[in-house]
């Protein structure tokens, strides 16, 4: 069925930005402009006015939970959150269990994506077997199984000759590395960011140093061998300016950063908060704004939710012995048009770090244009609501932000054509 | 005034007021277990439920005295005898322990917050006897008692605390009550035992253990964890003892009538030498005497002893 998505404000940063009607069908953008309509009878047509009709947003990072701990998140609830948080694809990290390390476990996620039919998902595959850091994984295969990039997501290379190797040998295959920083010696037993709240909390401290020494490796193996690297949740003002003197130089570095880590501090965890708890942790005032500057001159390219299901089984116990991670993908555009509103980042600024720049780094590109992919996100940045997590999609209700009252959501999520989410 | 608060879980959380009273409380305590018959009637029928996580002779001793002394019922779970070794979580346990209608839990845990995530769920009062590296409030109030019995006043005092600060509940409550109640505080140790962010205690830092002790009316010494040399905080306790040990010929540059504490368990001949714990000076053993003060009127406060029983 043809759909016409009339009278929204249609942003493609540094393309478009004009009220325009979309024609769209067959999965594709048929038509653009005023009399888009008139080219072919639509099935449906949506009044958009006074909305935002974006690019399809990616999500670059999460986890799925599937297979292996489907109690937390399914690809189908995984993917149901995705669309009702506006994002028309995601990159699901392979840390799942079995790890996604062979092309049969690709496959697998792939068929369930399938058969769910909501979110289209870039399936990322592991660096080394079973993520142990140990052995190279078919690279070859796992490309031509659907793979998109390489992570060890949630263990960090700590070998560096095999992560040498391993962007040697992924470069041939078009794959790039996301790279999970943190240097585990540094890192020990930490369970929040090292400061003065964890000295009160009596809690072991992670200091930016295990992260940003990571950061500064990474780089260097990306300048030595050439294949793109991308930082995921980067969350230390060390680690943004070495991101930034990186792509000063024109190293093949690019970055993302997490809502939490734009939005929330340390203090947080106060109160001993589970819900406050991922790896790396929420940081200190000057990392985060150090990130907000990291966003708005472009040293972080784009925003990730590291949405981490988990359930209360891993939440509802001592803060020490808790799970890490929280949900982000029904939270993440809102708190990321927060920055519109305190004037760090533009509208087409948002899309371009949710959408463009996500779609560029991972080889699928979201623009608008007459016969482009129709994954296309209609936002209403007006709309005020209370975070409810007893209504997200997602199996988890590990959020920080329960109660927050935000405004801006998406309102209709549109992948290959089809609407998958509608909240007009 | 009366003690409004359903737990006691850490010293942050304790006004000044609250302080006094605990301590005020315990010194009319205190003689109760001078007594020929050291029991009160005061929290007869009452049930007290020791949780202890951690291994500890001391505290869940002392906590056990005071109950009985106070009359209570008292109940001792360790990690090895409870369902904990059978996987059930510590909410499960805490609600189950919870269902036969205690009116206090003492919790003792490894991990910091652990009695805070209980006060949230259950009725009963919780009391902190210790949570990971966070707080030991009642190891701070029985010091508090201590020094004041010794010095008639905590205000204006200056109270050396040395050791590994970072690892350390004992030395977290000590700041915060000394502090509190108008004292100065120096800290001292090895950089490598020290926490981010000490200074916002409103407490000095010297890494020259002479320093804290020139002119201090209180020195603290706080227990060395031998496994913490595995961690590289200190290449040996021979290096310890020599930099960071309290020691006779130490002693000689101290302010006269200067007290010697220690929470206990020591290791003599590592972070104090055994003239120093067995010397005019060190108030050790009182520390203990006044442990089961402090819990006796905790216990009594938390229970409602003010508004049911009067204190007599």
């Amino acid at each position: 069925m043809r759909v016409l998505i009339k009278n929204g404000r249609v942003i493609d940063p540094g393309n478009l930005d004009d009220t325009l009607d979309l024609l769209i069908g067959e999965g594709r953008i048929l038509a653009i402009g005023q009399d888009a309509g008139a080219q072919g009878s639509a099935g449906r047509v949506i009044d958009a006015a006074g909305r935002i009709v974006a690019p399809g947003l990616i999500d670059m990072h999460v986890h799925f939970r599937d297979p292996g701990e489907e109690y937390k998140e399914t690809v189908e609830t995984g993917g149901a959150a995705a669309v009702a948080g506006g994002f028309t694809a995601v990159c699901t990290m392979p840390n799942t269990k079995p790890v996604n390390d062979t092309a049969q476990v690709t496959r697998y996620i792939l068929r369930k994506a399938e058969m769910a039919r909501t979110v289209r998902v870039y399936p990322v595959a592991a660096v080394s077997i079973g993520s142990q850091g140990k052995a190279l994984c078919e690279y070859g295969e796992l490309k031509d199984a659907g793979a998109v990039a390489l992570s060890d997501d949630g263990h960090p290379v700590v070998d560096s000759e095999l992560l040498r190797r391993a962007l040697e040998y992924a470069g041939a295959f078009g794959l790039f590395v996301i790279s999970h920083c943190e240097d585990p010696a540094l890192f020990a037993r930490g369970v929040m960011n090292e400061g003065t709240i964890a000295t009160r909390m009596g809690l072991s401290g992670i200091p930016n140093a295990a992260e940003s020494i990571m950061v500064m490796r990474d780089i260097a193996l990306c300048e030595l061998t050439g294949t793109p690297v991308h930082i995921a949740h980067v969350s230390t003002r060390e680690s943004v300016r070495a991101v930034r003197d990186a792509k000063k130089r024109g190293v093949r570095v690019t970055a993302e950063t997490a809502p939490h880590y734009f939005t929330l501090t340390d203090a947080a965890v106060a109160h001993y908060d589970t819900n406050a708890k991922m790896n790396p942790p929420l940081r200190a005032e000057a990392d985060r704004d150090a990130l907000l500057e990291g966003l708005s001159d472009g040293t972080i390219d784009a925003i990730a939710t590291d949405h981490a299901p988990q359930s209360t089984l891993d939440k509802a116990v001592e803060f020490d012995r808790a799970a890490n991670g929280i949900v982000g993908l029904e939270t993440a555009l809102p708190l990321a048009l927060r920055l519109v509103e305190n004037g760090v980042l533009t509208l087409p600024g948002v899309i371009e770090k949710m959408a463009v720049n996500p779609g560029r780094i991972i080889g699928h590109p979201r623009r608008i244009a007459v016969g482009s992919p129709a994954d296309l996100t209609v936002i209403d940045t007006e709309r005020v609501f209370t975070v409810d997590a007893k209504r997200f999609r997602s199996k988890s209700r590990n959020t920080p932000f329960e109660g927050w009252t935000l405004r801006g959501k998406a309102v209709l999520t549109v992948v290959e054509g089809n609407v998958v989410f509608e909240d007009l | 005034m009366q003690f409004t608060k359903k737990d006691v879980l850490d010293i942050e959380s304790l006004s000044v007021e609250e302080i006094h009273l605990i301590l005020e409380t315990a010194e009319s305590m205190k003689e109760i277990s001078t007594r020929a018959i050291k029991k009160v009637p005061t929290l007869r029928g009452k049930t007290v439920i020791l949780f202890f996580y951690e291994p500890s002779t001391r505290t869940r001793t002392s906590f056990d005295i005071a109950a009985k002394r106070l009359s209570a019922d008292t109940h001792s779970i360790s990690v090895s005898t409870s369902s904990i070794v059978k996987g059930e979580t510590l909410i499960d346990t805490a609600k189950n322990l919870q269902a036969m209608k205690p009116d206090v839990i003492v919790i003792r845990h490894s991990s910091s917050g652990a009695p805070h995530l209980l006060a949230g769920l259950l009725n009963c009062s919780i009391i902190n006897a210790g949570d990971g590296m966070h707080e030991h409030p009642t190891q701070a109030l029985l010091d508090v008692m201590t020094v004041k019995e010794h010095k008639g006043r905590i205000a204006g005092l200056r109270v050396a605390i040395i050791g590994d600060i970072a690892h350390s509940r004992v030395a977290r409550s000590n700041m915060l009550a000394f502090t509190k109640l108008g004292a100065a505080v120096v800290v001292s140790g090895p950089p490598t035992m020290m926490p981010r962010g000490i200074e916002r205690y409103g407490v000095s830092v010297t890494h020259r253990i002479d320093e804290a002790i020139d002119g201090a009316d209180v020195i603290m010494m706080l227990r060395i964890q031998k496994e913490r040399q595995e961690s590289y905080l200190f290449p040996s306790e021979r290096e310890y003892s020599i930099f960071y040990g309290l020691t006779g010929r130490r002693l000689e540059n101290a302010k006269d009538g200067v007290l010697i504490m220690h929470p206990g368990p020591i290791n003599r001949g590592v972070e104090i030498a055994p003239e120093v714990a067995d010397g005019p000076y060190s108030l050790i053993l009182d520390q203990v005497t006044n442990g089961v003060a402090i819990r006796m009127a905790l216990l009594y406060l938390v229970m409602g002893g003010a508004r049911n029983a009067g204190a007599d």
